[in-house]
């Protein structure tokens, strides 16, 4: 038998799918972490002034709130954006003709 | 010979490459690459907070900062990680 189609399709673009699944499970994660990381970071210059000995309860009040506002001015700036592209879709359309 | 030798290796692909060995070593490059990443955001957060005009060696006072600003940093990270969690499970609860 042919030895390059006796492996699992790797010459017509199909992926093993135990690996397939694998990439899709660490990319996921790795958005997590990158969201992780941006979040610390942007929260950090607004809930710490100088580092103390502990992370005081209202610093990590703000922590977690400034999380919660991050995603609500990310699904906002989505949502308001889907919303101005529906009225100009109407136009793009009309040029695609 | 053989010719088989390639099916031992869960079948997917060439002979020599094991997929779950190959899985095991992009989950260590992940980790290691998140650990930079923490790393380099703490230096430049810590540096900020800690480091005035710079002298000529970091003093004590400088040293106690950035070592306190370290385990704050990771405090942070921590409750961010643990905030973003419960706010993702809370969207899929409500799909």
């Amino acid at each position: 038998m042919d030895s390059s189609s006796s492996s699992s399709g790797a010459g017509l673009g199909a992926v093993d799918p135990q690996l397939q699944h694998f990439i899709e499970v660490e990319t996921q994660k790795q958005r997590f972490q990158q969201l992780v990381h941006q979040m610390t970071e942007l929260c950090w210059e607004k809930c710490m002034d100088k580092p103390g000995p502990k992370l005081d309860s209202r610093a990590e009040a703000c922590f977690v709130n400034c999380v919660e506002r991050f995603i609500d001015t990310s699904q906002f700036i989505l949502n308001r954006l889907e919303q101005t592209q529906k009225s100009k879709a109407v136009f793009s359309e009309s040029l695609s003709d | 010979m053989e010719s088989g030798f390639g099916s031992d290796f869960g079948g997917s692909g060439g002979g020599k490459l094991d997929p779950g060995v190959i899985m095991e070593q992009v989950k260590v490059q992940i980790a290691v690459a998140n650990a930079q990443e923490l790393l380099q955001r703490m230096t430049d957060k810590c540096f900020r907070k800690c480091i005035g005009k710079p002298g000529g060696s970091l003093d004590n006072s400088e040293q106690k900062c950035i070592a306190m600003c370290m385990d704050r940093y990771m405090d942070a990270w921590n409750t961010v990680s643990r905030a973003y969690n419960s706010r993702l499970q809370r969207e899929r609860a409500n799909m």
